[in-house]
C-alpha cells in the first residue's frame, strides 16, 4: 500500500477574526441581575464583550473569521481543502458546521469536521491541522474557533452570563520549510468533568473555585511542557496567548512562567477585557486583535495553551504570520 | 516542612502569603479577622492563599473545606490539624 508524503513541517499563513457588532457593558449587565463594574473587573477582568444577535448564527461568524483568515494569508479558498470547526455551541447536533462553513466559503469538496475540546479546542484543532498537513492527508486547512455562548447561558445568571460572549477566530495552516508550529502537548482530566457542564435547563455552568484552582495550577506546566516538546526555553517566548478565561488565570499563568525565566517584556494576550470568554475563538481571536493592534509581528514566537470542559487542555508553539 | 509547625509559625506563614496573594500587611493578618469581612478577600484569592498554604505546610485543603475557613484563626487551626 502506498502512503501520502506530507510537508516537512507546517505554520500558520494567515490568521483573522469577527466579533458582532452589539457590545454589551458591564453597566448594561449590571441593570439586568446582582452584578457591578467593579465586580465583574476585579473578578473576571472583563470591561465589555460582544453578544451576536438572534439572527447572527455561529456558522455566520466563523464564515467572517474563516474568510478573513483566508484573504490575511492570500491565498483563495480552493487553496484549502479541509476545514476544522472548533466549537461547542452548535445549535444542532446534525447538521454539523464545517462542512456549510466551506462551501460558504467557497472550499469545494473540503474534508470538513467540527471538533469539539470546549476551551480547549482551537489548540486540539491547530494541532490536528498541523499533522494532517505533516501527513499529507490535507493541503491547507482552514482552522476556526467560532462560538455563539450566549445561546447557551442563563441570561441573568450572575456567576456565567458576564463571563461568555460570542465571536470568532481562525488560522490557515499549510507546508512550511521550517517548523511554524511545534508539537501540540495534549491532555483530558474526565475525573474533573462535573467542574463545568450544562445544567437540566440547558444552561452552562461552572464551579468557579475549583475550576480557577485548576487553571491556576495546572495548565503552566501543560504551557512548559509544550515549550519543552518544541525545543524551547520559556526566555523564548515573545508572546502568551492562553484562552481567555479570566484575567486573573491569565495573570497568574504569565507569573508562573515568568518565575521559571519567561521574559519580563513577554506580550501577555488580555484580549478577554474588550472581548468576554469566547471560548474555542479566544485565543485566534486574541492573536488577530494583537496583530492588528501591532502588538505582535511576523516572526515571533508565541505560546498558545486552550483549556476547559471535559476537563480537556492542549497548547503548542507557533511562530507568528 | 519535617516537622509540625508551632500554630504561631503557621500564622507567620499565613500572613505571608495573604499579604503576597491580597497585599494586605502581614500584621493586619491576626487569628481573629475574617478573610472576607475584615480582609476583603475575594474566593478567587482564597483559592490562591490555599494552593500556597497546600504547598508550604504539605496539607491538602480542598473546596469544601475552604468555605468552612472563615477566619484566620479558623485557617491556622485547620493546617495545625491536618499538616
Amino acid at each position: 500500500m502506498r502512503l501520502a508524503t506530507g510537508a516537512k513541517a507546517s505554520r500558520i499563513l494567515g490568521v483573522g477574526s469577527f466579533q458582532p457588532e452589539r457590545i454589551v457593558t458591564n453597566d448594561e449587565l449590571s441593570q439586568k441581575m446582582d452584578t457591578t463594574d467593579e465586580w465583574i473587573r476585579e473578578r473576571v477582568g472583563i470591561a465589555e464583550r460582544r453578544f451576536a444577535g438572534p439572527d447572527e448564527k455561529l456558522v455566520d461568524m466563523a464564515v467572517m473569521a474563516g474568510s478573513k483568515a483566508l484573504a490575511n494569508s492570500g491565498l483563495s479558498p480552493s487553496d484549502v481543502d479541509t476545514v476544522i470547526l472548533a466549537n461547542c455551541t452548535m445549535p444542532t447536533q446534525i447538521p454539523n458546521g464545517a462542512a456549510q462553513v466551506a462551501d460558504r466559503i467557497g472550499i469545494k469538496a473540503a474534508g470538513a469536521f467540527d471538533l469539539n475540546a470546549a476551551c480547549a479546542g482551537f489548540c486540539y484543532a491547530l494541532g490536528t491541522a498541523s499533522d494532517l498537513v505533516r501527513s499529507g492527508s490535507a493541503r491547507r486547512v482552514l482552522v476556526i474557533g467560532a462560538e455563539k455562548l450566549t445561546d447557551w447561558v442563563n441570561p441573568v445568571d450572575r456567576a456565567n452570563a458576564i463571563i461568555f460572549a460570542d465571536g470568532a477566530g481562525a488560522a490557515v495552516v499549510g507546508p512550511s520549510e521550517e517548523a511554524g508550529i511545534g508539537p501540540v502537548v495534549w491532555g483530558s482530566a474526565g475525573d474533573m468533568v462535573d467542574m463545568i457542564g450544562m445544567t437540566a435547563e440547558r444552561h452552562i455552568y461552572q464551579e468557579g473555585q475549583s475550576v480557577f484552582r485548576w487553571a491556576t495550577t495546572r495548565i503552566a506546566p501543560i504551557a512548559l511542557q509544550a515549550l519543552e516538546a518544541a525545543g524551547l526555553q520559556p526566555s523564548d517566548v515573545d508572546v502568551l496567548i492562553p484562552h481567555q478565561a479570566n484575567l486573573r488565570i491569565i495573570e497568574s499563568i504569565a507569573k508562573k512562567l515568568r518565575a521559571k525565566g519567561a521574559r519580563e517584556d513577554m506580550v501577555v494576550a488580555d484580549d478577554i477585557v474588550k472581548s468576554g470568554n469566547t471560548s474555542s475563538a479566544s485565543i485566534p481571536m486574541a492573536m488577530d486583535h494583537m496583530r492588528e493592534a501591532g502588538r505582535i509581528k511576523p516572526g515571533d514566537v508565541a505560546l498558545l495553551v486552550g483549556f476547559g470542559a471535559g476537563l480537556s487542555y492542549a497548547g503548542q508553539v507557533v511562530i507568528c504570520p | 516542612m519535617s516537622e509540625k509547625p508551632s500554630d504561631t509559625e503557621i500564622l507567620e506563614g499565613l500572613a505571608e502569603i495573604v499579604e503576597e496573594v491580597a497585599g494586605v500587611a502581614t500584621e493586619d493578618v491576626t487569628a481573629e479577622k475574617s478573610f472576607v469581612d475584615d480582609l476583603d478577600i475575594d474566593s478567587l484569592s482564597m483559592v490562591e492563599i490555599a494552593v500556597q498554604a497546600e504547598d508550604k505546610f504539605g496539607v491538602k485543603i480542598p473546596d469544601d473545606e475552604l468555605a468552612n475557613l472563615k477566619t484566620v484563626g479558623d485557617a491556622v487551626k485547620y493546617i495545625s490539624t491536618n499538616a
